[in-house]
Formats: C-alpha cells, sequence, structure tokens
C-alpha cells in the first residue's frame, strides 16, 4: 500500500466479508418497502380483498337453500385467496426481475432471502387481511356455517394465500416474460386443483394419482378445509398445518436459492 | 495495484452463444472519470455488468479495489447505474431513497445529500411514475451514489438529459474524482469524451484505444473525437484483413447484439 499523503488516490483496502443470506432488518425493510409500494396501489388492494367475497357470494347465491356453501364453502376460502395472491407475487416478481431493480438489488449487500422472505412477509399481511375479509363475508353475509373452530378456518386461510405468495416466489424463476408468467398459475396450480381431492376423493383415485396428490401441498390443504367443515379440531387439522408450513419454507427457499446475483 | 480501481485481464463473455467479450484487459486507475465509448452492441453494458458482478463470465479475471468482482465486501464500495432506471416506479423518490439507504445503513441526511447533488430535492415526494424520463435516470445515480461508493459504474447516465443537466451531471462526476472516487461512465454519445480524463474506446468486445483524449487525437492525426474513433475503428479493419484469425474472431463479435 502506498503511505498516508497518497492515499486520496490509491484505491482503499477492502477485505472481503461473509455474504449473509438473510438478516431481520433487511428483511423488514424489503417487506416494507413492498407493503409501500402495495399501499400506492389501492385498485390492486381492493381487487385482492373484494374479489373472493364476490366469487363466494356467487355460490352462496346459486346454491341457496342447500348445504353446498356450508360442505365447499371452507374450501373455496382456503383456495381463492391462493390462487389470487400466487399470480399477485409471481407478476410482482416477474416485474422486479424485468425492470432492472433486481440487478441492481443484487449488486447490493442485501442477502437473497431478504428480498425473497421480504416479499413473503408483505403479501402475508395482505393475504391475512383478504382471509379475515372472505371468512367474515362467509360466515357474516352468506351465512356459511362451519361445524369447527372458526378461528381455524381463518388460520388455514392465511397459510393457504400465504403458500400461494411461496408458490408463486419459488415458481417466479421459471418464467422470463410476461406471457410465460400468466402460464405458471396453470402450470404450478392446477395439476394440484385436480388431484387435491376436490373433482373426486383421493381414496377413489387411481393409486400413482393418489400417490402423487400426497407429495403437492394443495392435498393438505384441502384436507385441513374439509375436516374443519366436518366439525374437526386442532387436533385434526395440526398434521395438515404442519405440512402446509413445510411447504411454505421449502418454496421460499427454492425462491431464494433460484435467485441469481449473476445472470447470462 | 493499489493505484487501479478496476483491473480486468483475458476477460471471456458468451452471451445466447455469441462471444460479446472474445478477450479483454483494462485498468481503471483510482481517481479519474474514465469514459468507456462504442457504439451500441459494443459490449459496453455486458462490461459494466462483469465489473458489478451480475455478468456471467466464461472466463478471466475482473478485479474490483483488489477483490474479486462480485465479492460481498465490494456490495457496499460500488455504485451501480445501470441503462434503465432501476427505481421502483410506483414508489416516490423519497422511498425509493429509503429502501437503498436501509440497505446501505445510510440516514435520511444520506438521503437529502445524494437528492442534492442530483438536484431532485424539489422532486422528494412525487411519485416515480409523474417524474419525466431523465429526472428517473437522476433518481437511479441518486441511489448509487447514497452509499458514499469509492468506485462508480455509470452505463449511460447522461441519456436523455438536457445541455445544463449533462453539465451539471459532469461536474459532479469531476467533483467525486478529486475526493478519490473512481469512475467509469459509458456514452454512446462521442462528443462526452472530452468531458472524460481517459477515454476507453471499445469495439466488437476489444479494446480499440485506452488513453487521454489529446493523445488520442495525437496518434489518429483527428480533431475530435468521433473522427479519432473512426480512424481508430479504419486501422483495426485493416490488421483484421492481413490477419484471418483475427477476422473471424472479431466477426463473430460484431454481430453480437449484447446491449
Amino acid at each position: 500500500m502506498s503511505g498516508e499523503a497518497s492515499a486520496a488516490l490509491s484505491a482503499p483496502a477492502v477485505r472481503d466479508v461473509p455474504s449473509r443470506v438473510m438478516t431481520v432488518g433487511l428483511t423488514a425493510a424489503t417487506a416494507r418497502r413492498v407493503l409501500t409500494q402495495l399501499r400506492h396501489d389501492k385498485r390492486t388492494i381492493a381487487l385482492v380483498v373484494l374479489l373472493p367475497c364476490v366469487l363466494i357470494g356467487l355460490i352462496a347465491w346459486m346454491f341457496n337453500g342447500t348445504p353446498v356453501l356450508d360442505q365447499f364453502g371452507p374450501l373455496l376460502v382456503g383456495l381463492f385467496p391462493m390462487i389470487v395472491m400466487f399470480l399477485v407475487t409471481s407478476v410482482a416478481t416477474l416485474r422486479e426481475r424485468t425492470s432492472g431493480t433486481l440487478e441492481r438489488l443484487m449488486t447490493l449487500p442485501i442477502g437473497r432471502g431478504d428480498v425473497v422472505v421480504g416479499y413473503a412477509l408483505a403479501f402475508a399481511v395482505l393475504a391475512s387481511v383478504q382471509a379475515l375479509v372472505i371468512v367474515g363475508f362467509a360466515v357474516g353475509v352468506c351465512g356459511m356455517d362451519v361445524a369447527g373452530p372458526i378461528g381455524l378456518v381463518v388460520l388455514v386461510a392465511v397459510l393457504d394465500a400465504v403458500l400461494g405468495c411461496a408458490l408463486g416466489l419459488g415458481a417466479s424463476a421459471l418464467a422470463k416474460t410476461e406471457f410465460q408468467a400468466v402460464q405458471l398459475m396453470p402450470l404450478v396450480l392446477f395439476p394440484q386443483l385436480i388431484t387435491c381431492g376436490l373433482l373426486m376423493p383421493r381414496d377413489e383415485m387411481p393409486t400413482l394419482l393418489e400417490w402423487i396428490s400426497r407429495v403437492l401441498p394443495l392435498t393438505y390443504a384441502l384436507d385441513a378445509m374439509q375436516q374443519l367443515a366436518a366439525g374437526g379440531t386442532w387436533t385434526d387439522v395440526r398434521g395438515d398445518v404442519a405440512v402446509i408450513a413445510g411447504f411454505i419454507v421449502g418454496a421460499l427457499v427454492v425462491g431464494a436459492a433460484t435467485l441469481r446475483r449473476r445472470t447470462p | 495495484m493499489g493505484n487501479s480501481a478496476i483491473e480486468i485481464a483475458g476477460l471471456r463473455v458468451v452471451r445466447g452463444g455469441v462471444p460479446v467479450i472474445p478477450s479483454l484487459d483494462l485498468t481503471v486507475p483510482v481517481g479519474q472519470v474514465v469514459g468507456l465509448l462504442g457504439p451500441s452492441g459494443s459490449g459496453k453494458t455486458t462490461l459494466i455488468r462483469a465489473i458489478v458482478g451480475a455478468q456471467i463470465v466464461e472466463g478471466g479475471t475482473v478485479t474490483v479495489l483488489g477483490l474479486p468482482a462480485g465479492s460481498a465486501a465490494l456490495r457496499r464500495r460500488i455504485g451501480y447505474v445501470t441503462q434503465s432506471p432501476s427505481v421502483y416506479g410506483d414508489l416516490t423518490v423519497t422511498e425509493n431513497l429509503r429502501y437503498a439507504a436501509a440497505i446501505l445503513g445510510m440516514d435520511a441526511a444520506a438521503i437529502r445529500h445524494a437528492l442534492t447533488d442530483v438536484d431532485l430535492l424539489g422532486h422528494a415526494g412525487q411519485s416515480i411514475g409523474t417524474l419525466s424520463g431523465g429526472e428517473r435516470a437522476r433518481v437511479s445515480l441518486a441511489i448509487a451514489l447514497l452509499g458514499r461508493p469509492d468506485v462508480l459504474v455509470l452505463d449511460e447516465p447522461t441519456v436523455g438529459l438536457d445541455p445544463v443537466l449533462r453539465r451539471d451531471l459532469w461536474e459532479l462526476f469531476h467533483r467525486l474524482s478529486r475526493s478519490g472516487v473512481s469512475l467509469l461512465v459509458s456514452s454512446h454519445v462521442m462528443d462526452e469524451a472530452a468531458r472524460c480524463d481517459r477515454l476507453v474506446l471499445l469495439r466488437g468486445g476489444a479494446v480499440l484505444a485506452d488513453g487521454p483524449l489529446a493523445d488520442l487525437l495525437a496518434r489518429t492525426g483527428t480533431t475530435d473525437p468521433e473522427e479519432a474513433f473512426l480512424a481508430l475503428v479504419d486501422q483495426a479493419a485493416a490488421r483484421d484483413a492481413s490477419g484471418p484469425a483475427g477476422v473471424a474472431a472479431r466477426d463473430g463479435a460484431g454481430t453480437g447484439a449484447g446491449t
């Protein structure tokens, strides 16, 4: 190194530091930033919160006077938020990738986990509002009668919505264009919808399909809601809740691992 | 070693099967404003991305402040401005800077300082969506200045700016360089060459010339940067014609529409 006098014109010595995957402060900063973006976009908030209510309302109206809403209402209360949040998240992350903001972000001292988990936390806040409103609407306005504890219905609905976010974040690396991003929903969610037990009870399915359904998270989300609709309690759904939570963590790990600081 | 901010040896970058940068050597000294000039498709952005550690490289070494490009410690020492402004369109100017400040551990005073540098203090509360293209570019620059970096790498920071703003920004770049900051500024506008301490002319992913403008003019016997560049291109083409291997390499690189 050169002497003191020429210090201004010599490269400052920099020692390398370990790269951290995640820190609490920066994850919170990312969540705060995404929530601020959402706050500026009131129409999206209105759509995310109100649209599932409209759909539930339509079904309640269509099957008025039958027990359909009590049987299937809890399932839909879990499904709609999940699908909506999956779409919102995959579009949001694609926008970050294509606008150049992610490229610069990845040259800054922020962990990949800070970005992915920050996003998930922000959308989890939105998902919680959404789940509370839709359950409130289904029970209070449409007269949905859930045999199990309503608090657990809300919990599972929130977890389902967060699972939707996490799957959206995990899958977003597969999409490079807007056209590809909108195909992710049928790619990731439709096979789960078909095999989760909504169209046919899982024990009546061909064995192979039944096995496939066991490794897909929606199966457990749906099972939890079915249990609650039939009067199940915490002991009946805790296994499902644990599996859903595991998938959320797994999808976020995939999302952080597929985030690249260097791109082709 | 201690006197160069960026050292590149044998850098090779292939994008989509095309060698955008076949083999490049370059040294950027500390405390200077180095202009990276060349036509569009000459590999300027690819080179810049390799320096900030955003580009997958095939071979060679890129060293910044004595560390391999992309090292974690460099992330607070390099300020990077991407070609299109990397700002969140649905946030205000201050909200954009606040997020970067949280990442870099800077405070509100640093945000005001950076906004003053790019003359945007009056727009602090405005949403990015309501700003002009030039104003957005300056918000992006303010974010790069925020962490008081030792090395600033700017990809066409003056595109779309009026002459007064361009002059002000070049004054800012020189003020920063006098305080010891090393700047690499790309441009495809040759008349910005006169504002740089040193020029690097890029063509087909290779360095065509590297030195102060006066030297380049003397060497080529020309009077302005554009003529000098054209003269150097002709010289290189003549050299290529005499060596078939050189032609192949350069033709391959020349077709690379790399940004």
